[in-house]
């Protein structure tokens, strides 16, 4: 080995069993150690079957949602009406694949949203320090103790009607309703990434970028950000998860998309005093929101283990 | 430690007006007139309309209107609900301890399970016992509480008859035949509330005391002959309760909303369900009022959990 | 010949895992005698500290597993014995100190409560009693102030300081052995030196045994008596510690003393010579090669070496080596 004087004269350096390790780019790895969480793997296929399901859906399925058929009110699943139909006779599949496209894209919307935001409070609380990252942060916290629900309700509550004037009802609250879960959901984003600022700004190869001449918008991209990457993706499918919630909990509250737009949680409120009589109205929503969030955990889980470096499997 | 709490305290003070700023901003943004209502309602007497209109001082600046309405709301002067007919903040005297009532018995409940199942769990990693209790965690959190609501109710009020799905506030009894009313009411709207907190503490708290069981100074414990129990008991739980603590503090707004939403399934009495009607009655100072209860409640939680924390471990009040 | 106080005969830890079996302690043959001092020294991963960890069964049963030899504590063998059994050995009878001494306390507790705890459990004191016999160790330690100290928690101690207190915390129930695992290796050179005259102090008054770990030869030097030199989960080499550095019998121990890195070494043609080392690699052990561990890296390999693990071959009384080529090592010194 070149380097070093052997211990004794005579020895030919015949190494040890020497393994190289093969080189295996990062991505490879996170996925490598994501295959083997087959609870994640399971939630990622049935997320996306139900995102497959609910795009397509009106497709393989092209029922109207709310043709209205009192001859066959409150039925339990049967061939014409695989989910069964309420208490006006509507097809109740018709009225979930399309409450799902509802909670996807307030899901991913409201997610977007947080992260954007969440990102860039975090980048230029960390980047700057003294009194913006402070109050960056006292700001960030208050809203950490904010009655998240309560707050969401007033908002909605103040701003229906004139959204409902401008744009018309249902974009109206969904701009409304990603708006708002959007702004309540940054805060960790932002204290994660600033967390990576604060580490990795003085880390050695930072040092060498900027001491090659990178800018400091080149920095922060090229270096700070994909570090922080992993975390915020985790942070990332939580979001969805609860934004989804917080949807379905709205309109449950009677407070969400109007009356005639089937959300999940719409139906299960629609469903709620029809229960002795048609428990299937309130299971299928139910089933599919408890589905859908158990898929986003599971999935979160997986993520988070596989995009953690320092986590031994 | 006296110090650091004095600290805390103090800290308050700015958050709450933080919060009232939020709070009046987005009341100050708020387009149309809050008090519609108020115009075209015979119910409401033409001097208490005036009142409040210079309460909230609407034809004045933003700054002047928020100083009137800081100063009356922290003279518990809280405006006069429409809906209702009574002065707000009785109204929420009224509703606030039923709210507590339900909110406090689950925060214990779930915390009593989350530490029993979460710790059982962490020190037989991969058990049985730890597998069904990840699921459950897992599946409980997944589980809105108003899904569970419903199905509990589906359960246990039509298919069994057990207990009673309508709340009533003026049961006609006495003695150990209220309590057990009582018991008999509240127990499906708590038991909602607290298995669904409970389910995600457990995992916080498995997971927590997998990391401190690895750590030195539990090798220690075990090398001076303490019985694992001991072990487990007195060194682990301490030190893993320190991060379950920041993050349960972390999770009361979601607690409170939680609530509302039980209130409503329920109809208990309390300020959530309170919160709901006065929307759909128009009722802005209730509504605003309520808000700024709950906020004050989560910040009062919060302020709980540093003295726990505290308490917890030595190391935070030297810094 | 009296009954040794400890006797470790063909111990072998393994450890399972996803990757396979390692062998972490795979044959390891101790003795010590009451108030004797023993060294065990070695590289990083060649089994010393589980071979402590094993004799306080403090290693973690699901992965870990003795699967062979015997553990004699004064003629009674330590493997059988179920975890109430062993509480009772430990720190009454065997005590242990750690290598890091910033994580090995408990931080959420004063040090006074940490040490009365094992005076408590096993001498059975009370609150009072138990904080008076802390303090009484404290001052034992040199920590000076121990009166006021005692309440104090780790976080306001130095490194050393809390090494100290773990020591305190050993000795506390007047254990008849120590086993000291690397415990000055993460302290600062000069506090070494402080904790290593304590702990020879502390030794030599009160009589107990001491098995010291450490992969620093000039420790070993100043603190035991007797030496045992670990490889690949091994022992290589016995006997008393002058012997053993005066005649360097396995390749091994040869190999590790000429690694020393030495001040004052001459210059050569200018310029200060490179640090020796032995070439190759401590070898994985989970795929331990049959045969002598140290084979890869011996320069006086031959094939007999590899055919089997080679038997101790006696090089003077006391002192033997696990070597079947001794003869040739000590030719070419």
């Amino acid at each position: 080995m070149s380097g070093s004087t052997p211990a004794s004269p005579t020895v030919n350096a015949t190494t040890g069993p020497a393994r190289e390790p093969k080189p295996v780019s990062l991505g490879m790895e996170a996925w490598r150690r994501f295959r083997r969480h087959r609870l994640a793997l399971a939630g990622a296929i049935i997320l996306g079957l139900m995102a497959l399901g609910v795009v397509l859906g009106p497709w393989i399925w092209p029922v109207p949602i709310n043709e209205i058929d009192f001859t066959a009110r409150l039925q339990g699943p049967s061939l014409s009406h695989p989910f069964g139909t309420d208490d006006l006779g509507q097809d109740l599949l018709a009225r979930m694949i399309y409450g799902g496209r509802i909670s996807l894209a307030v899901g991913v919307v409201a997610m977007l949203i947080a992260v954007i935001v969440g990102v860039v409070i975090g980048a230029v609380s960390g980047i700057s320090r003294g009194s913006i990252d402070a109050a960056l942060m006292w700001v960030a916290d208050l809203f950490l103790s904010l009655p998240q629900l309560p707050l969401l309700l007033l908002v909605i509550y103040l701003f229906r009607d004139s959204l409902k004037k401008y744009i018309g009802a249902e974009a109206g609250i969904f701009i409304l309703i990603v708006v708002v879960i959007g702004i309540f959901r940054w805060m960790p984003v932002a204290r994660l990434v600033r967390a990576q600022f604060l580490s990795l700004r003085e880390k050695e190869f930072v040092e060498a970028a900027r001491a090659l001449g990178a800018s400091t918008t080149r920095q922060v991209v090229r270096h700070i950000l994909p570090n922080a990457l992993g975390p915020v993706i985790v942070a990332a499918t939580i979001d969805v998860a609860a934004a989804i919630i917080f949807e379905s909990t709205l309109s449950f509250l009677g407070l969400g998309f109007p009356p005639d737009i089937p959300s999940w949680g719409r139906l299960l409120y629609d469903a709620k005093d029809h229960l002795d009589v048609a428990m299937h109205w309130a299971l299928f929503p139910g089933g599919a929101i408890f589905l859908t969030v158990l898929s986003i955990t599971y999935l979160g889980d997986g993520l988070r283990d596989a995009l953690d470096p320092r986590r031994v499997m | 430690m006296g110090q650091y709490l004095l600290r805390q305290f103090l800290i308050i003070i700015p958050k709450v007006i933080g919060i009232s700023i939020v709070l009046f901003t987005v009341l100050a943004l708020a387009p149309g007139d809050p008090f519609e209502e108020l115009a075209t309602n015979p119910a409401v007497p033409p001097e208490v309309r005036a009142n409040l209109r210079a309460q909230f001082g609407l034809d004045d600046p933003v700054a002047v209107r928020y100083v009137r309405w800081s100063t009356a709301m922290a003279k518990g002067d809280w405006g006069f609900s429409f809906a209702s007919r009574i002065n707000v903040d009785e109204l929420i005297m009224q509703r606030l301890p039923t709210t507590l009532a339900v909110i406090g018995s689950s925060l214990v409940i779930a915390l009593v399970i989350a530490l029993v199942v979460g710790i059982y769990a962490a020190t037989r990693p991969y058990s049985i016992f730890d597998q069904i209790a990840s699921t459950f965690a897992l599946v409980g959190f997944a589980l809105p509480t108003f899904f569970t609501g419903i199905v509990f109710i589906l359960i246990f009020s039509i298919w069994l008859d057990w207990l009673p799905f309508v709340y009533r506030a003026d049961i006609t009894a006495t003695g150990w035949r209220w309590w057990w009313e009582q018991l008999r009411q509240m127990i499906m709207p708590v038991m909602v509330l607290a298995l669904f907190q409970g389910a995600s503490w457990t995992r916080y708290v498995r997971s927590a005391v997998l990391d401190v069981i690895r750590l030195d100074y539990v090798t220690t414990a075990r090398s001076k002959g303490l019985a694992e129990r001991t072990v487990i008991l007195k060194h682990v739980v301490r030190n893993a309760l320190i991060p379950v603590v920041t993050i349960i503090a972390l999770q009361m707004p979601t607690v409170f909303g939680g609530a509302i939403v039980t209130e409503q399934i329920f109809r208990v009495p309390g300020i959530g369900s309170l919160l709901i009607s006065a929307i759909l009655a128009n009722d802005t100072p209730v509504i605003m009022a309520v808000t700024f209860v709950l906020s004050i409640l989560v910040i009062l939680c919060n302020l709980f959990a540093d003295i726990t924390y505290v308490w917890l471990d030595p190391r935070i009040a030297y810094r | 010949m009296t009954q040794p106080l400890l006797s470790i005969e063909g111990l072998k830890t393994h450890f399972k895992t996803d990757d396979g079996m390692i062998h972490a302690v795979d044959g390891v043959d101790l003795a010590i005698q009451r108030g004797e001092t023993l060294g065990v020294v070695g590289e990083s991963g060649c089994g010393k500290t589980v071979t402590a960890m094993t004799v306080m069964k403090l290693v973690a049963m699901p992965p870990g597993k003795i699967v062979a030899g015997r553990i004699l504590w004064q003629g009674r063998d330590l493997v059988p014995l179920g975890p109430d059994e062993m509480r009772s050995i430990r720190a009454k009878e065997i005590a242990i100190i750690f290598q890091e001494p910033m994580t090995s306390l408990n931080p959420v507790y004063s040090v006074g409560e940490q040490i009365a705890e094992v005076i408590r459990l096993h001498e059975g004191l009370g609150q009072r009693a138990a904080l008076e016999k802390t303090i009484e160790m404290l001052k034992l330690v040199h920590i000076s102030n121990p009166e006021r100290r005692v309440h104090d928690y780790p976080h306001q101690f130095s490194g050393g300081m809390r090494q100290r207190v773990m020591i305190a915390m050993a000795l506390s129930c007047r254990p008849k052995l120590l086993i000291a695992d690397e415990p000055t290796t993460a302290l600062d050179v000069t506090i070494q030196g402080e904790i290593l005259a304590l702990l020879h102090e502390l030794v030599a008054d009160s009589g107990m045994a001491l098995l010291m770990i450490s992969h620093d030869l000039g420790v070993m030097a100043r603190m035991v008596a007797r030496l045992l030199v670990m490889y690949g989960g091994t022992v290589v080499e016995s006997g008393p510690t002058a012997a053993v550095f005066a005649r360097r019998a396995h390749p091994y121990t040869r190999g590790l003393y000429a690694a020393r890195p030495r001040l004052g070494t001459p210059t050569v043609d200018g310029r200060k010579p490179r640090l020796v080392t032995i070439p190759g690699r401590v070898p994985e052990l989970i795929d331990l090669p049959s045969g002598c561990p140290f084979a890869d890296r011996c320069a006086w390999v031959v094939d007999a070496c590899r055919a089997a693990p080679p038997p101790p071959v006696p090089v003077e009384p006391g002192h033997a080596a696990r070597c079947i080529r001794l003869d040739a090592v000590e030719a070419s010194a």
